[in-house]
């Protein structure tokens, strides 16, 4: 026994003095990988094509899409991305960006907007939706959120977000709220951000677009959303439908106040 | 027709900072399909930077690169209102030169 004595409390040091040399947490090696990704974000090319799309003469109607109303008048782009979704009065409903980037393009450009919705995400006009919804989000770089809920369909549409969020389902049987419900929870290396309240700056919905390195795709929020329906083993949700719109209110009326970091980069 | 590189050059105590992206796909070859057929390669093959018409960099790349690939340099003794331009070249003979200003 005495002679085991000192051995253990060497073991016992060696084990308290690991934490203290300044180790780096899995999180903060993350974090600096995504510092490092960031400088070089291909989000940015995306970015470049929606801008030449919006000024561009395009469809059957050779028109740009200079004259698109998306919140804050014709041809206003700074800023309307942290008001988005809300209620236009020429549908009569309530539309997130990229419903309303398909509108405009079937108005002003004479594109089919139900055909476009029909298009797989990253194909055709689908993918210019993104690449232009990209573009928009980026010149609301650093706003905050603030989400208009004075029309009775926009608070409807939370009201039904909220519902959806909280729905469980699939073979799984869990709902948003069972991931995004709490603080602290991850998947994998992943945080996951609480999104029944504000999650801060650039968490959660303040994040989308955002280009994924591991698949080297730009990701619009319509198709998050898709992908959080598909983990649920849902069906995936119409493009545009009511319920992702109403999810999307949900998240931004929640995100009020959080700054926008869109278009970001992930995994 | 290939999308446009986006190159930022900084100048900063003797050198610029030249960051560049590109659009391209970089299929490595090893890919299937979802028929189970082989993506081509497709991939760019050599890179070259020049500083006022002066080459200052080449470098051969593979299809170990990834899809919209970021390149980062230095060039010494470069200042603002140089113009540095870059140019890539792929498997498929396909080229494209894109050129900016030293800020």
């Amino acid at each position: 026994m005495k002679t085991v004595f000192p051995l253990s409390i060497a073991a016992a040091m060696a084990l308290a003095l690991t934490p203290a040399m300044a180790q780096k947490t899995a999180s903060q090696g993350i974090d600096e990988y995504r510092a490092m990704l960031a400088d070089g974000n291909p989000a940015e090319l995306f970015e470049a094509k929606g801008e030449d799309l919006w000024k561009k003469a395009r469809g059957p109607k050779n028109a740009s899409l200079e004259k698109c109303d998306l919140g804050k008048g014709p041809g206003v782009v700074k800023g309307v991305f942290v008001e988005l979704p809300r209620f236009f009065a020429d549908t009569q409903r309530v539309q997130d960006l990229e419903s309303r980037l398909a509108s405009c393009m079937e108005m002003l450009q004479g594109f089919n907007a139900a055909e476009i919705a029909k298009t797989p995400f990253g194909r055709g006009e689908m993918a210019n939706v993104t690449s232009l919804a990209t573009w928009v989000s980026a010149e609301s770089k650093g706003l905050k959120f603030n989400l208009s809920q004075s029309h009775t369909q926009e608070k409807t549409f939370y009201e039904v977000g909220k519902r959806l969020f909280f729905q469980r389902g699939g073979t799984h049987d869990f709902s948003c709220a069972s991931c995004h419900g709490e603080e602290g929870k991850r998947i994998r290396l992943q945080d996951l951000p609480i999104l029944t309240k504000s999650p801060g700056d650039g968490l959660g919905f303040a994040a989308w677009p955002a280009y994924r390195v591991s698949n080297g795709q730009m990701w619009s929020m319509q198709l998050r959303l898709n992908d959080c329906y598909r983990q649920q083993r849902f069906p995936y949700p119409g493009f545009g439908s009511d319920a992702t719109i109403a999810l999307s209110t949900y998240l931004g009326v929640n995100a009020k106040g959080a700054a926008s970091i869109a278009p970001a980069i992930k995994r | 027709m290939s999308d446009p590189m986006r190159i930022r050059a900084q100048a900063t105590g003797g050198k610029a900072t030249v960051r560049v992206l590109m659009s391209h796909e970089m299929e490595s070859g090893q890919r299937k399909d979802a028929a189970g057929k082989t993506v081509p390669a497709w991939f760019i093959q050599e890179v070259t930077a020049t500083l006022n018409g002066k080459q200052v960099l080449s470098a051969e790349w593979g299809p170990a690169v990834a899809k919209n690939p970021f390149m980062q340099f230095n060039i010494k003794s470069a200042k603002a209102g140089d113009k540095v331009a870059v140019t890539w070249k792929d498997n498929k003979g396909e080229t494209r030169t894109d050129e900016a200003t030293v800020s």
